[in-house]
């Protein structure tokens, strides 16, 4: 059950944002410029990202629905999410998203962790500048809002089927949408 | 030195902002919702959660620059926020403003230590739901900023007068402004 009172049929961080919608407008602008804004990485990449993060951080939610979001963008791969989840090191990923993830999974034990080595094997394997920014900021941000979903012990389904057909629908039609959705829930209920 | 190139002279998480105006945005107006927004906890406390659990995550330039802003909201009380950060059970703050930072370090640790017990305690001494979830999400906030600054590896400035004007400013002006210099050096960065 939640720390506190949130609309019962809302799974995960929509609970949470569904009752603090000043909140939720900036974490979904900060996710959707995250993965899916411009960039020279792909959303399926950016997503495995925040999934590997979600899993280090053991958030259920998190890790589940954007492990079907990046499963989706790769087009329906999901055994390609799990060994990421698993050892993306041995994982049919470039070079270049390992040397990412290795990053990520530094930030997500204190940023400090990263090193200037971390950094030159990034660059070597091609990475940019904005690339290992935003790497870094993914993997923080995820840091974020895994605690925010598990620290108010937010309700997730068990179901893989929610997972798949939601993951589905935020790959097509982005973040941004999921405030206007609970806007509109809102505006049409007195709370 | 940085691990990526920021434009110089810009302490903290200034550069990064700069480099990546796209991401400072929604960042800058979480901070200006959370910190300064309406609340039933003044803008002092909330500096104060920053300030706790940027000292947890041992991040030198995320606990000075809001430790100054904190101070600067309880008029000029630099031994109070130093008493927070070493001990907030003994510091001479509320009862519920103790319930509430004992969420935010378990919440700096993980989400999942946060306990019913952590949260009958905070009620007991008066939190609305909203003060709980704010608090909930100021410490997962700034576990992201605290990692964006240290992931980066950003320079952070060692003169206390500094710190003591960036603090004045951040209670008295807000979060929400224009970037240093903004795009110059993202630009040359995407170029590369």
């Amino acid at each position: 059950m939640p720390h506190i009172k949130l609309a019962e049929d809302l799974p995960g961080i929509r609970g949470a944002m569904a009752f603090r919608p000043e909140t939720a407008l900036p974490l979904n602008e900060l996710v959707e410029v995250l993965l899916r804004g411009p960039s020279t990485l792909t959303p399926g990449e950016r997503e495995l990202i925040a999934t590997y993060v979600s899993s280090q951080n053991d958030c259920f939610y998190c890790q589940t629905i954007h492990g079907a979001i990046a499963a989706h963008h790769l087009g329906g791969n999901e055994q390609l999410v799990l060994d990421t989840k698993r050892d993306y090191k041995t994982a049919a990923v470039s070079n270049k998203l390992k040397a990412l993830l290795a990053i990520a999974g530094k930030v997500q034990k204190g940023g400090k962790n990263v090193l200037s080595d971390d950094i030159e094997r990034a660059r070597r394997e091609g990475a940019t500048d904005i690339e290992i920014h935003d790497t870094v900021l993914i993997a923080a941000a995820f840091c974020m809002y895994n605690r925010y979903v598990d620290g108010l012990a937010t309700w997730a389904p068990t179901d893989p089927e929610f997972y798949r057909a939601r993951g589905a629908k935020v790959a097509k039609e982005g973040y941004l949408q999921v405030s206007r959705e609970l806007m509109s829930a809102k505006a049409g209920s007195a709370r | 030195m940085p691990h990526i190139q920021f434009p110089e002279g810009l302490p903290g998480i200034v550069g990064p902002f700069a480099f990546r105006p796209e991401t400072a945005k929604p960042m800058r107006a979480l901070a200006e919702i959370l910190l300064r927004g309406p609340s039933t906890l003044s803008p002092g406390e909330r500096e104060l959660i920053a300030t706790c659990v940027s000292t947890q995550n041992d991040c030198y330039f995320c606990q000075t620059s809001h430790g100054a802003a904190a101070a600067h909201h309880f008029g000029g009380n630099e031994q109070l926020v130093s008493d927070v950060k070493q001990n907030f059970e003994t510091a001479a703050i509320s009862n519920k403003l103790k319930a509430l930072l004992a969420i935010a370090v378990k919440v700096q640790q993980s989400g999942k230590k946060v306990l019913p017990a952590d949260i009958e305690r905070a009620r007991h001494e008066g939190a609305s739901d909203i003060e709980i979830h704010d608090t909930v999400l100021i410490a997962a906030a700034f576990c992201m900023y605290n990692r964006y600054v240290d992931g980066l590896a950003t320079w952070a400035p060692q003169d206390p007068a500094l710190y003591r004007q960036m603090g004045a400013q951040m209670a008295e002006q807000g979060y929400i402004r224009e970037e240093a210099r903004p795009r110059a050096a993202g630009a040359a960065a995407r170029n590369e």
